[in-house]
């Protein structure tokens, strides 16, 4: 099997500062990749230049796309990038309100990616709406309800399913739970797992909260100051942390 | 005459919006930036419009203005007198006699020709305002043609109504090619955007111009299930008896008296004078 995506020594600088430097890493078909850190550790910009949001000074971020094979998403010209976006890839904000749009009623907000892609049937579009508001939990009364109309939990689980909707095959992922409520941190997370288990996505998952990546991540890359310090296999990293940093995340001495 | 040059404009600034409105029909459906420029009018009076008629005038030219179908309106009145008072032009409530048209709302019912130009004054050239206010994006869209978010504003409509409630400004693509406003007419006129004559639309507050240039593609949006249609009130005119004209309701009397009548009141003259 070959992976899915190819990251190659990505580096991004905000001026003399760095954002992220030398990262590089493999993700296969329905493979969850986690990357935790303190804040301010770079998993953010790291993210970013993945999902073609910010460009990357250096570095490759090979996509494997369903039509024309490995295609290094950095160099594609924009019109391919943000079709990517709308197609292959999804992108879950912390802030619902980033991914959502607040002035357009529910079944409005998951329909849109259909009808960007060329959907013009609006029974279609309305049926796919009420399965997915079904597959997120969300009463499929509600429709017709605007999103300001909702609590943080459903308005995460709203823009994931507006998100969900094409069928992409690479999600990311930064601090989808960041925000919500322990409890409704813990629905949210348990409706993720189904669904990554489900669609067999792939997806990369920025979070500071290791439950989050103990939970959903098969890998993990634990960063500091831009620079990965650590990754391997979720348990093994969590159980037996070899870096120094590492073992403070994991011991919580380190307020994450 | 006057005080003024031909038109009010000097030439330079007319020569600035002909090149705006070359380009304009060169790439139809494309909004054309242009630099406006303070009419002796207030904007939302129509102060693209005018400037875009104003750079199209000829003094062999023969106007007429319409403000949602009628002649008579204030708003008509003054860009006419302003026309006579500044070019000295001819001018005509005659659909068919006028060589240059310049309108706010409607399409004339009249056919019009290839020898036309019929001139819009436009309030807000963007269509996808309505949901992304930010320029930049919204200009991203229309190179990149990403229009999904047309149909978004669709579906919202017939989830809160049960049917595309738009009734003015129902959004076009142009050629295969880009979305337009098409100014706040009503929907009946959509179907009359390909027509023979040029169609100039010029927004003054918001310093742009678009075209559509003779037999062009011009349509509607909308969805397989839910197909665009072109209404308007289920009756005829109670002056003329036409059939297939837009009307106005107008009501009579505080006691629910009402009745319909032509909104395109040349065409409804000509058709009263015609059985008379
Ligand atoms: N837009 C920006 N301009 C300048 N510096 C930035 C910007 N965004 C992030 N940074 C800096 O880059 C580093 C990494 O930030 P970020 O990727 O947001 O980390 P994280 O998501 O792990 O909290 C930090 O030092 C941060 O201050
Ligand atoms: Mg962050």
């Amino acid at each position: 099997m070959s992976p899915l995506l190819r990251v190659a020594g990505i580096e991004k600088r905000y001026g003399a500062r760095i954002g992220c430097a030398d990262v590089s890493f493999d993700l296969y078909p329905g493979e969850v990749m986690g990357i935790v850190g303190e804040s301010g550790s770079g998993k953010s910009t790291l993210l970013n230049c993945l999902a073609g949001h910010l460009a990357p000074d250096a570095g490759q971020v090979i996509f494997d796309t369903w039509r024309m094979g490995p295609v290094d998403t950095v160099t594609m010209s924009e019109p391919e990038r943000r079709m990517l976006s709308r197609t292959d890839w999804a992108f879950v904000h912390q802030h619902a309100r980033d991914g959502l749009r607040m002035s357009v009623s529910a079944g409005g907000n998951i329909g849109e990616r259909l009808m960007a892609v060329g959907d013009r049937h609006y029974g279609r579009i309305r049926a796919a709406a009420l399965d997915w508001l079904d597959r997120v939990e969300i009463d499929g009364a509600r429709i017709d309800d605007r999103p300001s109309a909702f609590s943080g939990g459903m308005q995460q689980r709203l823009q994931i399913a507006r998100n969900l909707v094409t069928g992409p095959r690479l999600v990311f992922m930064d601090e989808p739970t960041g925000g919500l409520d322990v409890s409704v941190q813990a629905r949210l997370l348990d409706l993720l797992r189904g669904l990554v288990r489900r669609m067999g996505l792939s997806a990369i998952i920025v979070t500071h909260d290791l439950a989050v990546v103990r939970l959903l991540a098969d890998r993990l890359m634990v960063m500091k100051d831009g620079r990965v310090v650590e990754s391997g296999l979720t348990d093994q990293v969590l159980d037996d942390p070899q870096h120094g940093y590492t073992q403070l995340l994991v011991s919580s001495v380190l307020q994450v | 005459m006057s005080d003024y040059n031909f038109a009010y404009l000097d030439e330079q600034t007319k020569r600035m919006i002909r090149r705006a409105i070359l380009k304009g029909l060169a790439v139809p459906g494309y909004q054309v930036p242009f630099a406006s420029r303070e009419m002796p009018m207030p904007y939302g009076w129509g102060t693209g419009g005018v400037q875009v008629s104003a750079a199209t005038l000829t003094p062999e030219d023969r106007l007429k203005v319409i403000d949602q179908g009628a002649d008579d309106t204030t708003n008509a009145v003054s860009i006419r007198k302003f026309f006579e008072r500044t070019a000295g032009v001819a001018t005509t409530e005659a659909t068919q006699e006028a060589t240059v048209i310049q309108t706010r709302h409607r399409i004339p019912e009249a056919e019009l020709t290839e020898d036309q130009i019929l001139v819009y004054q436009v309030p807000i050239p963007e269509p996808l305002r309505f949901l992304e206010p930010r320029e930049t994006e919204t200009r991203k869209m229309h190179s990149l043609q990403e229009y999904g978010l047309m149909h978004v504003k669709l579906y919202e409509d017939i989830s809160q109504h049960g049917a595309i409630s738009t009734a003015y400004a129902y959004p076009v693509r142009v050629a295969d090619r880009y979305v337009m406003d098409p100014s706040p007419i009503p929907k009946f006129d959509n179907p009359k955007l390909e027509m023979a004559a040029v169609q100039l639309f010029g927004a003054g507050r918001e310093q742009r111009i678009y075209a559509v240039p003779p037999y062009t593609r011009v349509v509607s949006l909308d969805f397989e299930d839910y197909p665009f249609e072109a209404t308007k009130a289920d009756h005829a005119c109670d002056l003329c008896g036409a059939g297939d004209s837009y009307l106005d309701e107008v009501i009579m009397d505080d006691a629910g008296g009402r009745m319909f009548v032509c909104s395109d009141t040349d065409y409804c003259r000509t058709r009263r004078e015609a059985t008379a």
